[in-house]
């Protein structure tokens, strides 16, 4: 039997802890504003930016 | 001063440029140096964003705050989800699937019905789509020229139409240059991939002009809407709208691959599967970067056009152009027609694909046993019908805008749609991972979900455009409350779209899965989700040959192939299998099974799998296999699998073990030589005092007249050397009971030094009649081991006797001292002899090796004390060794382990 991918399953991983990190409830909790930048557009676009960046790092990673 | 000709000649030129970008990705395909890269095949993915994007985006944040980035973010969790993507690719591959409607046809037995069913319900929903992007188009060019003043197209010329007949010229062009079995156009690919780069430039020219030219950057920019109280709602998140939040990543994540244009990039278009390495984060992160000034756009255009009639879907235009900014207005548009022309050139060749094989060709075959159209070939007629099929979907699409015109916000549209091939999902995911999922499922799910979809949002969406009465929406259907559209059975509190979305998935699962499990699936059926599920495993396709049985000509379906392909591809493509195959010539294959699978999977490509099956089946006897049958084949061929499996771990064990034992073999032939070394050795031991006590006897028996001294002294050696075999032999036995692990131990509690004291008094007189001189160092009481007294004494025993023996007469001196420490014993015996070089100390451990020089003195010991007394001493798990140098004497020691102590 194949083993599976573990790269498949690290960004999957990663699929999955996005849903309840970009979605209610957790989205309520920023509010007011952060350096005159609304906080929920820096909680938004800084996760949403985070998620990327680590699926960057499992992505790109030379396989051994 | 924008004049309208100037602007179509700027749209005409960009679109010419995109053609060229087309035509040298093509020509590169054709010479084999594909330029598709990991980073093309990530941004061809963003046709994903559309003039919907483009402009809908700006306007949906004026009332919706954050809420539009749901549409971006479901996508962006989806591709994490990356095995889902590369088991589509895998199976598309595998079964030459060239469109969403085809992947669901193929898997439920090539269905010609779900087929067609698929396709209808993606051109309904999608149609409405491509209006949104020509009504996008139109809409830019007016504000183009209502704001600068210019004149619009003079007389009845209706610019959207031009637009709509000019991209369905550029559809054909791209999309059916020729008949390619994979439906692969690298060149659309590079020209969707170009334009993804223009429409963010400009969107992103525009963000950083309106945030930074027109205000102050971000910060001043959210601290003035702050201080307008409607504008400040927009910058905070609405705990009350959580559940439309949900619905829509979810909406979007179902989009993202089920849309038919996504699926023709993300499946047909990909090349290579590594490439979705990269586009699992390039292309979310391009979302990020078209989305992060959206909201800034939306506020500076509120603030910007506050009190004045305003319509928010063209504030990226209206922005720059309100300041004089004519050029970036004009990059912008350019920005607008990349994000309509790149969606509606995908989608129309997508959606053509399954027009043609899926409505079109099955109605045609039929229609042509009737006697229609015995032409020898085809290929041109199905390129034909496919770019009749693009310029009826544009049409379509141009009518649509036409009547819908301006009944419907943009982004109302585009969710429509969203939802529509929403619907796809279960047929999907269940065919990937669902063996029992069946084709009645399949059709049930998807009918109650378009229903329901069509009942909840399509037509209240007429009805809002006032073309349909809206009581069913308002009262209900016949005025039954529980019916209303948007309310359906009460559950209200929801917006539209996820009201919809929850019914019409409830509809579709529920259907599909309950339908599934009540029915059977037939063979091919069974077939198909063997392959469909089982994709990783069937890498090598071993079973795809065995689940066909008939009878076929190669001449018939070589016909087939040259009637759908043209004669010249179906020649290349034959010639390809031929040497795939080991034959030069492809007049001589047989007809089995693998030559029909490849002839059906050819013209799969061409032509859909459920045409295929039906004109395969039209020419070739195939016998009917019978579900049993099928599921026979297919659990013997796992089980083949399994047994080779098994066969291949056993097979390693078995080398494995082979390894064991040659290495044991090899133990035992050592073992077998020293015990042939160790016989000589000692036969020759034995035959030495045995040969003397001979000689001499016979001497005696022979010479009756010896005189007495000669006589007592030949007895007196004869005595000595049969003590000496006597000893010899004990100790030989000694040995072979030592060795072979039967020799009898006591263990008791001894003082070594008691041991040691005794031995030196036993052994006195040797000492005092060779004149050697023995002093011992040995502690009054103990140290008390763990061992067998006798053994231990014959240890000490034979160390002192070796040590008397090579010690010089009178000046002689043996000592022997006895210490402890924490955990051991510790014995010395040290003479004054001749010592020992380097080389015999290893060497008198071995047997019937003794120190001195055997050749030439006579041998003194048997040879055989110290390795009795090593074995002995390593029995009760301690050590012996000698320290020496040639003329410095020898140290004999031993150690012997203290028992572990009580405490």
């Amino acid at each position: 039997m194949k083993r599976a991918n573990p790269m498949r399953q690290r960004l999957a991983a990663l699929g999955l802890l996005g849903v309840p990190l970009l979605t209610y409830p957790l989205l309520s909790l920023p509010q007011g504003e952060i350096a005159g930048i609304p906080a929920p557009y820096l909680y938004l676009f800084g996760m949403w930016i985070l998620l990327i960046v680590l699926a960057a790092v499992v992505a790109e990673r030379r396989g051994k | 001063m924008l004049s309208p000709g100037f602007v179509l000649f700027l749209s005409a030129a960009y679109l010419g440029l995109l053609f060229a970008v087309a035509r040298f990705g093509d020509a590169r395909a054709d010479a084999g140096k594909s330029i598709i890269s990991a980073n093309v095949y990530a941004l061809s993915l963003a046709v994903y964003c559309t003039s919907w994007t483009f402009y809908g985006s700006v306007g949906r944040a004026t009332s919706g705050g954050l809420s539009f980035l749901t549409i971006y973010i479901g996508p962006t969790l989806m591709l994490l989800c990356v095995g889902v993507i590369i088991k589509m690719i895998r199976i598309s591959k595998a079964q030459r699937v060239t469109s969403i409607a085809d992947f669901i046809a193929s898997r439920y037995g090539k269905s010609q019905l779900l087929a067609g069913l698929v396709t209808v319900i993606a051109v309904i929903g999608v149609v409405p789509y491509i209006a949104l992007q020509l009504k996008a188009v139109s809409a830019s060019l007016q504000t183009l020229f209502q704001t600068s003043g210019g004149e619009f197209l003079p007389g009845m010329i209706d610019s959207t139409f031009i637009i709509a007949a000019l991209l369905a010229l550029f559809t054909i062009l791209f999309g059916t240059r020729h008949l390619d079995a994979t439906e692969r156009h690298e060149g659309m690919v590079a020209a969707i991939a170009f334009e993804s780069v223009v429409k963010l430039a400009a969107f992103l020219a525009v963000g950083v002009f309106v945030t930074y030219g027109m205000f102050g950057g971000l910060s001043d920019l959210f601290q003035r809407a702050a201080a307008a109280p409607e504008l400040a709602r927009l910058l905070q998140m609405d705990s009350s709208r959580a559940g439309t939040w949900t619905a829509l990543i979810l909406l979007s994540g179902l989009a993202i691959i089920f849309l038919p244009r996504q699926f023709q990039i993300i499946v047909v278009e990909n090349v290579d599967e590594a490439h979705l390495k990269r586009a699992v984060w390039l292309f979310p992160l391009y979302l990020v970067a078209i989305n992060i000034f959206v909201l800034p756009l939306a506020l500076g255009g509120l603030l910007h056009f506050q009190g004045q009639d305003f319509n928010p879907d063209t504030f990226v235009l209206t922005l720059p152009l309100a300041r004089g900014a004519e050029s970036l207005a004009l990059l912008v548009f350019i920005g607008g027609l990349s994000a309509a022309t790149g969606m509606v050139i995908v989608e129309t060749i997508a959606l053509s694909t399954m027009v043609c094989n899926d409505l079109v060709m099955p109605w045609l075959l039929r229609a042509r046993w009737l006697g229609v159209g015995e032409r020898k070939d085809l290929s041109g007629v199905l390129l034909g019908i496919r770019r009749a099929a693009i310029i009826l979907i544009l049409l379509l699409g141009y009518i649509y805008f036409r009547a819908a015109g301006e009944a419907y916000a943009l982004v109302g549209i585009g969710l429509i749609s969203f939802a529509a091939v929403a619907q796809f999902a279960p047929a999907m995911f269940g065919g990937m991972y669902w063996k029992q999922g069946t084709r009645a499922g399949a059709v049930a799910g998807l009918l109650g979900g378009f229903a329901v979809w069509t009942y909840t949002l399509l037509l209240p969406s007429f009805a809002k455009s006032g073309w349909i009465a809206n009581g069913f929406v308002e009262q209900g259907l016949w005025g039954i409350h529980a019916l209303k559209a948007q309310a359906l059975f009460g559950l209200s509190g929801l917006d539209e779209i996820s009201h919809s979305l929850w019914w019409s998935l409830l509809a579709n699962i529920g259907l599909y899965v309950l339908v599934s499990l009540y029915s059977k699936p037939d063979a091919v059926e069974a077939g198909q989700a063997e392959r469909f599920v089982d994709i990783f495993r069937h890498g090598a396709r071993d079973t795809d040959a065995r689940l066909w049985r008939g009878t076929a000509s190669v001449d018939e379906l070589v016909s087939l192939l040259e009637r759908f392909l043209g004669p010249f591809r179906a020649r290349q493509q034959l010639a390809a299998y031929a040497a795939a195959q080991g034959t030069s010539d492809w007049h001589a294959l047989p007809a089995d099974a693998g030559f029909v699978r490849f002839a059906e999977a050819q013209l799969s490509g061409a032509i859909g799998s459920a045409s295929a099956r039906v004109m395969v089946a039209s020419v070739a006897r195939e016998e009917d296999l019978g579900l049993e049958e099928v599921l026979d084949i297919l659990d013997e061929a796992t089980q083949v699998r399994a047994y080779s499996r098994e066969l291949e771990s056993k097979s390693r064990e078995l080398e494995a073990a082979t390894a064991d034992l040659r290495q044991a073999n090899e133990r035992l032939r050592e073992l077998d030589r020293m015990k042939d070394d160790f016989i000589s050795t000692v036969t020759h031991e034995l035959r030495t005092p045995l040969t003397s006590i001979r000689a001499l006897s016979e001497m005696l028996h022979d010479d009756p007249k010896m005189d007495l001294v000669d006589r007592k002294r030949f007895l007196g050696i004869i005595v000595n050397e049969a003590e000496r075999l006597t000893r010899l032999i004990n100790q030989i036995l000694d040995m072979a009971k030592l060795e072979s692990g039967r020799a009898e131990w006591t263990t008791a509690e001894v003082d070594l030094g008691e041991v040691a004291r005794e031995t030196m008094e036993s052994l006195g007189q040797l000492f005092r009649e060779k004149g050697v001189t023995l002093e011992g160092e040995i502690p009054e009481k103990g140290p008390v081991v763990l061992a067998d007294r006798d053994r231990l004494t014959q240890v000490m025993i034979n160390l002192l006797s070796n040590a008397v023996k090579f010690v010089p007469g009178e000046t002689g001196l043996v000592q022997v001292r006895v210490m402890a420490n924490a955990s051991e014993v510790r014995v010395e015996v040290a003479d004054n002899g001749p010592g020992l070089t380097v080389e015999e100390c290893n060497v008198i451990f071995e047997k019937f090796r003794q120190g001195g020089n055997t050749m030439t003195n006579k041998p003194q010991g048997t040879g055989l004390g110290l390795p009795i007394s090593r074995q002995i001493v390593e029995y009760f798990g301690g050590n012996l060794w000698v320290e020496s140098r040639p003329g410095a004497g020898a140290k004999f020691i031993f150690t012997v382990p203290l028992p572990a102590s009580e405490e």
